[in-house]
């Protein structure tokens, strides 16, 4: 099939970018989204322009590297699926495709259709993890753990970590990323002694680079791993009564760190 | 970009949310988006609690009037001016309800412009190729601002109209029934009030599902119950209060 | 030269007790005086830069993703073994050190793998301790299930995405590091040379992604945990990014690499649809737990696989293979696909493929047991080759997936160069010719958290009170020039052909003479033609853009230019090997019936290879393999 793209491409962080179309002739409806990709970057080197520069590694859908917003839809048209496992046989001969990066405060362009995402890993670091240091643990057996709450905690734990919730908000809000890993570790008993510090400082420095949630639910019809937003309403509940939890008064971020290194 | 050593994720990106140092609880809570969150969900549960109390009052428009001649629906009024009485002095709980109401809304309200002023810092560029969203429910949540400056908007004239009476020519202080029907017998108003109604209508849709979201009152096993709860509810407000303009503009009261 | 594995002494159950009680140890206080530079944030880079932030050591970790969860490590599917016996079927730790070896087709190193299946229970303990939600029972305890070339039950999972899950424990391990300053983490950074001073690793030279900017670091130890090479293959399951620079820039510097040559090629793959094909994809080894492998009895048959009946069906490893069946080891599996297909059996349109078929399965099971256990999967199937798994069969056929080899590491997984330690998959240590399932994860993991923040510190003690090397030193200045130089070069070249052209020919030539079998003719030719195609290179290849900002036709055009190099090295390697074993199979070498024959008696050995400069032939040093436990015999799973 011959399509026509409308890419944007964009220099740097400061340039103010724009769109380029171009032809893509002779594609495949085996061909993922990426490597059609790949065929329109040849042609381009071919021409003497630089490539588009997209982020992508595993292209299994994993390990939440590639994402572009694909006619208007975060990884594209196709539900549940990452730009890279999106094959081309979801588009027709004669489309027109406009692709263009995450749009958020918290996610600058680097380049083309690359972002920066680390304030996800700021999230993470925050509480993002239970303090359980190499050497120190029980029998894996020790603690039964219902099949019903391992199970829900791995919906949650499927986050790849893309960006496309964030990309999908209107607000620009990071609550369906933050939650899913709240979520994961909070409905685990290993998770308890943390419980209410974690969603506190994960919160916290969310709050800090994203925008609010107001319930649009945009950001669970763009997930790729289908993630829902009733974790968003678990880290809600969590955060409130977190308020009320912790007897010694409220602590920050860099206090929770220091409890665990003790 | 060199990564700032304890901070991996600060990068070049600014934040778009600065908290002040530690506070006292209730404002460091309130400082977050998550507690002012809280808060629009708690203002909006009183708020909810106030429209179906008004819109259960104001069936009494239909029951006609007592032994004395006197208007079912100016009883109540008068009623309500006296509850509680003489433990209160007169209008005494009148005006906590009121107090609490108004304190609610304007919460509400700060809660709201606060938060979208967040929002537009955290997504200040849009995409430049147009971006399609999902449907139904999303395009209600979306438009909450508008319905919720509406439903504001009406709220004001509503006041002015039926409280206060400047825009009522035919104002008489304390005879409900009376301002009611001759107000709504103008064809103009009865309009502001089915629209004002409507707006309201979607705040109230969207915003009686989203609270349960907010405040994390949600398990798999009622969550299928919540649409069906804001539809209900909605419906039942909504389509009582919108009876009055039409019912009155039809001549049937 | 041979060379010294530094195995401790006594008897294998005890020696790795008695090793970290002798091994010098950095008191807690003395610890922040160390920097420990860790490359790579997958499995083993990850868990160890977790653990040694945790002990105290200055910590910096270097990843060219824009964050350390995306590692590939985090593709893994199918689970990770330990020896814990939680089946009750007779697993212990000396049946997993026995099967791991035996599943090495004997050649990798005794004292490793004990330790490695003797650390496996301490890594699910770990793993749950961090909240991994491995799979569960409905009582609660943790759910096992088997894998190629084992008879038990040994293979703990979560879903299909075991390695995504173990992935982001040590992820979030290695974060909370960060948060508490023990962990300073520079991601989109891509180590491009390591820094050789007064014969020791003093530390590397990195580029910024972003900015192009090159940067200087030094530290008492270097730990490199970049993964494996299959990539000189273009088409692998591996990631994109994934490469060899790092080590082949170690490699280069004096490391040794140890048995290029084993190279594995996993049998359940989505066979390859057409020219444009970026990469492959891996569909998990626990799928043949309940898929049955078969390709019609008649060659060239076009008919639906479903009009086919039983009877013209060949269940060719059930066939050769009655007491494995369906669970014989990937290199086993591999071959008998392969020669299949090359009797022209083969199915799919390009008839390159065989049929990994549920039918079965779903007939016995049920389909919601199915889903269950393979939904993901099967979705991921559905997805990519455009059929329902459900409905008809799979179209499988192997891929290059594992490479076994690696830079050479002793028994502290410290290379021969001081002060450079290995881990994970780019070394060599305890696969031997081929990998067992779900034992990746095992390796990458007992690296990480436990051997290696057990044996640096018999490395730092001696470096007490000595300051990190200088980063204005002759060596340093040396090493950055020749990465700047080298970057200048690969951008004003300016010929005529793109990174990815030349990539794929590279991987084509390699693929059809050093793959799944390789003959010394063809080897030769290979050999000679990939060093005939790096010429060609470094005089026609294409890199637009500049190196002051994203680049990323330029990082592959550093990377392309070390696979060129690393496959003439593996050609030399698989030639030099003259016998089959696992991975490695030589078409002159092999039984009457088609397996591998192994040559014990000359080349029980681990052979190093050396650098001698580009395009020289490497020179062999060998490390001989001893077999006191588990003695060898012709692997048979019949």
């Amino acid at each position: 099939m011959n399509l026509t793209l409308k890419v944007w491409r964009q220099r740097g962080p400061s340039d103010a970018g724009h769109f380029e179309a171009y032809d893509a002739p002779g594609i495949t409806e085996d061909m993922s989204f990426l490597e059609m990709l790949d065929v329109v970057n040849e042609q381009l080197i071919h021409s003497g322009r630089e490539a588009i520069a997209f982020d992508h590694d595993c292209r299994e859908g994993i390990c939440g590297s590639c994402g572009m917003v694909i006619n208007g839809k975060p990884h594209g048209p196709k539900k549940l699926t990452t730009t890279c496992q999106l094959h081309m046989r979801n588009f027709r001969d004669g489309d027109s495709i406009t692709v263009e990066p995450w749009r958020a405060a918290a996610f600058p362009v680097v380049k083309d259709l690359v972002v920066d995402r680390r304030p996800f890993d700021a999230i993470i670091q925050a509480g993002g993890w239970i303090t359980a240091p190499t050497g120190g643990a029980q029998d894996a057996n020790l603690t039964p753990i219902p099949k019903a709450v391992a199970d829900q905690a791995f919906d949650a734990a499927a986050c790849i970590g893309c960006g496309a919730c964030v990309a999908a908000c209107p607000n620009g809000a990071a609550q369906l990323f933050t939650s899913a890993k709240a979520a994961h570790l909070n409905l685990l008993p290993q998770g308890q002694p943390e419980r209410w510090s974690r969603v506190t400082a994960m919160v916290d420095r969310m709050e800090e680079y994203f925008g609010s949630c107001t319930n649009y639910g945009e950001c669970q019809q763009a997930c790729p791993k289908g993630i829902s937003i009733d974790f968003i309403a678990m880290m809600n509940r969590d955060y409130l009564k977190a308020q009320f939890k912790d007897r010694k008064r409220l602590v920050g971020a860099s206090d929770l760190a220091g409890d665990g290194a003790g | 970009m060199s990564s700032m050593p304890g901070r991996a994720g600060a990068g070049p990106v600014a934040p778009v949310h600065q908290k002040g140092p530690r506070r006292f609880w209730i404002q460091q809570f309130y400082g977050s988006a998550l507690g002012k969150k809280a808060v629009m969900a708690l203002t909006g549960i009183i708020g909810l609690g106030f429209v179906f109390m008004h819109m259960a009052g104001n069936l009494k428009i239909y029951t006609g009037e007592n032994a004395d001649g006197v208007k079912h629906i100016d009883e109540y009024g008068e009623w309500l001016r006296t509850l509680l009485e003489p433990a209160v002095p007169h209008t005494g709980t009148l005006w906590l309800l009121r107090g609490i109401l108004i304190i609610a809304v304007l919460l509400h309200i700060h809660a709201a412009i606060t938060l979208s002023m967040i929002n537009r810092r955290a997504r200040p560029t849009g995409y430049k190729g147009g971006r399609t969203y999902g449907l139904g429910g999303t395009y209600v949540a979306r438009s909450m601002r508008i319905t919720g400056i509406l439903v504001a908007a009406f709220i004001v004239f509503h006041l002015f109209d039926l409280t206060w009476g400047p825009a009522n020519p035919d104002f008489e202080r304390g005879q409900v029934f009376h301002n009611v029907t001759s107000s709504l017998d103008r064809w103009w108003v009865a309009g502001i009030y089915i629209v004002g109604n409507l707006a309201l209508g979607l705040h109230l849709w969207h915003g009686v599902w989203s609270l349960f979201q907010s405040l994390g009152l949600n398990n798999p096993r009622f969550n299928t119950w919540r649409r069906g709860l804001a539809w209900g509810f909605t419906v039942l407000v909504v389509g009582a209060n919108l009876t009055f303009p039409i019912a009155i503009l039809s001549g049937a009261v | 030269m041979t060379l010294d594995a530094k195995i401790p002494p006594g008897p294998i159950q005890e020696k790795w007790d008695n090793h970290r009680f002798n091994t010098k140890l950095v008191a807690p206080q003395n610890r922040r005086k160390f920097d420990v530079i860790v490359v790579g944030s997958g499995l083993a880079g990850a868990s160890a830069g977790a653990t040694l932030g945790e002990l105290g050591y200055n910590v910096k970790v270097f990843c060219f993703q824009d964050s350390p969860r995306r590692a590939h490590s985090i593709a893994a599917q199918g689970g990770i073994n330990a020896a814990k016996n939680y089946k009750n079927d007779g697993d212990s730790v000396y049946r997993l050190f026995y099967d791991t070896i035996k599943g090495g087709d004997y050649r990798s190193r005794e004292a490793n793998v004990y330790r490695l299946a003797q650390i496996s229970t301490s890594i699910i303990d770990q793993c749950v301790a961090q909240g991994v939600p491995f799979a569960r029972e409905y009582g609660g305890l943790l759910d096992n299930r088997s894998f190629g070339g084992t008879q038990v039950s040994r293979t703990f999972y979560a879903r299909g995405q075991t390695g995504q899950q173990l992935e982001l424990g040590a992820y979030q391990a290695l974060m909370r590091q960060v948060e508490l300053g023990t962990v300073e983490l520079h991601s989109r950074h891509e180590m491009l040379e390591i820094v050789v001073e007064d014969g020791k690793a003093a530390g590397i030279i990195v580029r910024d992604l972003i900015t192009g900017e090159l940067t200087r670091h030094s530290a008492h130890a270097v730990v490199l945990a970049t993964g494996g090479y299959g990539n000189v293959f273009f088409l692998s399951t591996q990631a994109k990014g994934c490469n060899t620079t790092a080590i082949w820039r170690a490699h280069r510097k004096g490391a040794y690499f140890a048995n290029p040559c084993y190279t594995q090629i996993h049998p359940t793959c989505i066979p390859v649809s057409g020219d444009h094909q970026s990469k492959l994809t891996l569909m998990s080894e626990s799928l043949r737990n309940d898929g049955r492998v078969w390709v019609p009895v008649k060659p060239d048959d076009r008919r639906k696989p479903g009009d086919i009946p039983a009877a013209e069906r060949d269940y060719y490893l059930e066939r050769r293979y009655p007491a494995f069946a369906n669970l014989v080891p990937r290199d086993v599996a591999s071959r008998a696909a392969k020669e299949r297909v090359d009797a022209g059996y083969g199915v799919g349109e390009l008839k390159n493929g065989v049929y990994l078929d549920f039918g079965d399965a779903i007939h016995r099971l049920g389909r919601t047991v199915v889903e269950q256990r393979y939904g993901n999967l099967f979705d991921m199937y559905a997805n990519i080759a455009g059929e329902d798994p459900y409905e008809s069969p799979m179209r499988i056929y192997p891929a290059v997936h594992y490479t076994m080899g690696g830079l050479w590491v002793d028994y502290n997984l410290m290379s021969n160069l001081p002060g450079l330690f290995v881990v994970g998959e780019a070394n060599f240590s305890d696969h031997g010719a081929n990998r067992l399932g779900a034992s990746a994860l095992m390796q990458g993991l007992a690296d990480g958290y436990f051997v290696l923040p057990a044996t640096i510190s018999g490395w730092l003690a001696d470096q007490l009170n000595q300051p990190a090397p200088s980063t204005t030193s002759d060596a340093f200045n040396e090493a950055a020039d020749a990465v700047a130089e080298r970057i200048n070069t690969l951008l004003t070249v300016n010929g005529t052909r793109t990174v990815d052209s030349f990539h794929r020919e590279l991987g084509q030539t390699l693929w059809d003479n050093c793959g799944m079998a390789r003959n010394a003719a063809s080897l030769s030719d290979a050999r000679k033609k990939i060093s005939e195609l790096r010429e060609e290179y470094w005089s026609d290849v294409r890199v637009l853009g500049d190196g002051q900002s994203l680049n990323q036709s330029l990082e592959k055009a550093g990377r392309v230019a070390d696979f060129f190099e690393l496959g003439e090295l593996l050609c030399q390697d698989a030639l030099h090997r003259e016998e089959s074993c696992g991975g490695h199979f030589r078409e002159e070498h092999q039984t009457p019936d088609g397996e591998a024959k192994r040559d014990d008696d000359n080349f029980a050995y681990v052979a190093a290879w050396e650098f001698q400069g580009t395009g020289s032939k490497a020179k062999l040093n060998k490390e001989d393999l001893e077999f006191e436990y588990a003695h060898p015999s012709q692997r048979s799973y019949k």
